[in-house]
């Protein structure tokens, strides 16, 4: 056997780039089918608002699930984003009320946001619980704190800055800055996870952490600040709520959590950690953002709703599993 | 010895995928006798012993119990028959106490709804008294390892079973607790139970059993009233294989050079190895043979910083090195490929080229932390061509590959930091002949580049057709070395098992001592 013969043409890679790129093409045409099929039965549907109304309802969440998405990679998830994204936009608010900058306010409803995420990530590392059951208490004491800062009624931020409230509601050229700034998100990480060495670390650990480990990898370090930066973008999403509907509201994100893991896992990411991709998140928000838009179009009722999203996340990943199975096969 | 064998296996095969464990194997089992059975590592003793317990189905043949055809489909089925099987590996609840571990399987075939566990502890504690002094009420999981051992034992004596399978059972037992459990086998012998006892311990055959039974390559062999043989005759026949010449020729006599490459003094941990002490020379493969949990993975894991050591030093080309973790073992140039090749070896869902990278993602890194991907594709690309590694494509994850494909790929990853030294835990455990003999050949190829080799393996003909030389360990500690004109099967199982070839009254006491 000589060593020539060994090898079966090295450039043939795109084999497994297909398959990557099936899961991602395969949502875009489940979207795809979903929204000719709801032009036909809602005249509402493919209107510019309606359009841009989904756009802007996945924007937000969006900022949240590249968070998440990197989170489930390293193999960590978090519970407690619901939440986070509330208190930054409670606190940001109760501090604007007595009279900070919206701008300051904002900034420190963000830090305060990564401090959870620390004191999240302290626990995950140092102590050595699991992320589940911390971002669980993180997610009710969270919560709490929310509760406690508006003595458990919404603010009202009217008086917020035309200029601060131009982020949630103005346009740059026609494009609302929301949906640039989730752009630039979107675009930031996707690179980053693709490029950046700090962010292959999060692969490797998430893949197989003992042999992570074994290859000299800090591997808690990884995780610590991979949990700070959901935590961190979570709060980003909440002052950019606050900004879009000039109130903060205790009880609000109650539940987000769960949409949010949903859409990452349906766009790929593994609970079981080591994969996952930003982009299929995104697809993954898309998709539950035109069922929810078409159900409301459809005058579903809301209480089948939840059934109806429920049931198309546990096809999205029994067929994902599948065909994972299939593969490995 | 009643007429009527109590458990009887007639031409039972079983394979796994193309891998035959078992090929038409017969064996018998006399009411209230002790048997052994002995055989190399991945003769087959194992796969036997699961398919009587009911963990493994045979894909031939069949199991006879009291003379009557059966199937025994499941570990419950065994012990509706009276079977009970205490496995080398510890199989216990870490979080539950001694009796309830005990109790595990005789609970589930009580009828009584509810536990209790007064009763329970009582019995247990009586059970585990004629062992060792344990307290029922702990937990298994601030037991030592050979205390489990005796738990697990002791599960087995609370179910009535006829026929009681021990595998490996004093591995991890002290001499005293191995003497106690000895004293017990006989008495349940007496009591009519039947016994299968595996071991590699010539000794605790001899001492103990009434026949025994050699496997080899998955085939029976001979079974022979112990009176009728010596440990020699048993060794012999576990052998009896020819070496084939699929291996690469060795080091020459010109070639070979005195320069030592790593030196390892008196390294200890405190636990599981004893002041172990080697060289290893440029271009040698060395080998380091031994039974499985003789410690020679730890000896390699304390070398390498992944286990803590308490005292010992390790000096590359003549300078100490100070190793805490294997951080800084990569970077004083050791690099060690784990035996778990899944577990701890290679990232299976992510591509080759990131898995070739791990190691050297430093040198990979260019301005803002940003990986520099053609260098990574460069170095990927490199490797795979030079250990002729069959694949798609660089981008294919691990997983698409085969065992041994896998296997160069986790080598190449040692190899892109540029090592002195690489340690290879069972480098071809699980991986067909072919790939086998091509990673055989690139190890040789590395030793004549002037790196330094240890392979750890369990398989004898690898051992000794690779190896220019072998370390035995036994119980943590160099048994014995063997240069090239010493090596021969025989004597690597010599070391391992702490026979000597002489006389066997004085294989006894050596063991005893020991």
């Amino acid at each position: 056997m000589a060593v020539d013969t060994m090898i079966v043409s090295e450039r043939q890679a795109p084999a497994w780039k297909r398959i990557g790129a099936m899961r991602e093409a395969g949502l875009i045409a489940i979207i795809l089918a979903l929204g000719i099929v709801m032009s036909f039965a809602s005249p509402h549907f493919l209107t510019f608002g309606n359009l841009r109304a989904m756009l802007m309802s996945f924007s937000v969440e969006g900022i949240v699930v590249v968070g998440m998405t990197i989170l489930l990679i390293v193999g960590g998830i978090d519970l407690a984003v619901g939440s986070v994204v509330c208190f930054a936009m409670v606190l940001a608010g109760s501090l604007f009320l007595t009279g900070v900058d919206p701008w300051t306010a904002s900034l420190v409803g963000i830090l305060a946001s990564s401090l959870i995420g620390m004191i999240m990530g302290f626990f995950v590392t140092v102590v050595g619980l699991n992320h589940f059951i911390t971002s669980l208490a993180g997610m009710v004491i969270v919560r709490g704190l929310c509760l406690v800062f508006t003595k458990g009624t919404p603010l009202s931020l009217f008086t917020l800055p035309a200029s601060f409230k131009a982020v949630g509601q103005g346009t740059f050229h026609g494009v609302p800055y929301v949906i640039l700034i989730f752009v630039a998100v979107v675009m930031l990480f996707d690179f980053l996870l693709r490029r950046a060495t700090a962010f292959r670390k999060v692969f490797y650990t998430g893949s197989n952490e003992k042999a992570a480990l074994y290859s000299g990898i800090k591997t808690k370090q990884v995780k610590f600040w991979v949990t700070v930066l959901c935590s961190t973008l979570a709060g980003v999403a909440g002052v950019i709520y606050m900004s879009r509907f000039g109130a903060a509201t205790p009880t609000f994100g109650v539940g987000m959590e769960l949409n949010i893991i949903a859409a990452a896992v349906i766009g790929g990411a593994s609970l079981n950690g080591g994969s996952g991709t930003i982009l299929g998140a995104i697809l993954g928000i898309a998709l539950l953002s035109v069922v929810t838009s078409s159900l409301i179009l459809l005058d579903v009722s809301v209480y089948w709703q939840d059934m109806i999203k429920g049931c198309i996340l546990l096809a999205a990943v029994s067929i994902d599993h599948l065909l994972h199975k299939r593969k490995a096969a | 010895m009643a007429a009527q064998p109590v458990l009887e296996v007639r031409r039972v095969t079983k394979h796994f995928g193309a891998v035959k464990a078992l090929t038409e194997v017969d064996f018998l089992l006399e009411r209230g006798e002790i048997h052994a059975l002995c055989g190399e590592n991945g003769a087959g003793k194992s796969t036997l012993m699961n398919i009587i317990a009911g963990v493994l189905q045979p894909n031939d043949g069949e199991v006879l119990v009291d003379g009557a055809p059966v199937k025994i489909t499941s570990p419950a089925t065994a012990q509706a028959f009276g079977i009970g099987l205490v496995h080398q590996e510890i199989a216990l609840c870490p979080d539950a106490t001694v009796a309830e571990n005990m109790f595990m399987a005789a609970t589930n075939r009580r009828r009584s709804p509810l536990m209790n566990y007064g009763a329970l502890e009582r019995e247990a504690q009586v059970v585990m008294n004629r062992l060792a002094p344990i307290d029922v009420r702990r937990k298994v999981a601030v037991l030592t390892i050979s205390s489990q051992q005796l738990v697990e034992i002791a599960k087995a004596l609370t179910l009535d079973c006829r026929v009681l399978i021990l595998d490996e059972p004093t591995a991890a037992l002290t001499e005293a607790e191995a003497q106690a459990l000895f004293g017990i086998i006989r008495d349940l012998k007496a009591a009519g139970i039947s016994i299968i006892y595996i071991s590699h311990r010539m000794a605790e055959i001899f001492s103990l059993c009434d026949r025994v039974t050699v496997f080899r390559d998955g085939r029976h062999v001979v079974t022979e009233k112990i009176a009728d043989v010596t440990p020699d005759d048993i060794v012999r026949r576990m052998v009896g294989r020819e070496i084939s010449q699929l291996y690469p020729p060795k080091q020459s006599p010109e070639t070979r050079s005195d320069e030592t490459i790593l030196s390892v003094r008196e390294l200890s941990d405190g636990d599981r190895i004893d002041t172990v002490s080697f060289d290893l020379r440029r271009g040698e493969i060395l080998g380091l043979g031994g039974l499985i949990g003789s410690g020679r993975t730890e000896i390699a894991e304390a070398i390498c910083g992944l286990r803590a050591k308490s005292k010992g030093e390790i000096a590359l080309r003549g300078t100490p090195q100070h190793i805490a973790n294997y951080r800084d073992a990569v970077d004083a140039g050791i690099v060690y490929l784990s035996e778990d090749r899944k577990g701890s070896g290679v990232f299976v869902d992510l591509s080759i080229a990131q898995n070739i990278s791990v190691l050297d993602l430093k040198t990979l890194t260019g301005r803002l932390g940003l990986l520099n991907a053609r260098a990574e594709a460069d170095l990927a690309r490199d490797f795979v061509r030079r250990l002729g590694v069959r694949m798609g494509g660089i981008d294919m994850p691990v997983s698409s590959l085969s065992g041994g494909n896998q296997q160069k790929v986790a080598i190449a990853k040692q190899l892109a930091v540029r090592p002195q030294v690489i340690l290879m835990d069972e480098p071809t455990r699980g991986i067909d002949v072919g790939a086998k003999s091509e990673i055989h050949r690139l190890l040789r190829e590395l030793a004549e580049a002037g790196i330094g080799i240890i392979v750890i393996s369990s398989e004898l003909p690898e051992l000794l057709g690779l190896c220019d030389r072998v370390l035995v360990v036994r119980e943590g500690a160099i048994a014995g070395e063997l240069d090239d004109t010493e090596m021969s099967e025989e004597a690597v199982i010599r070391l391992a098992s702490g026979v000597t070839p002489t006389d066997r009254t004085a294989i006894g006491r050596t063991e005893n001592v020991a």
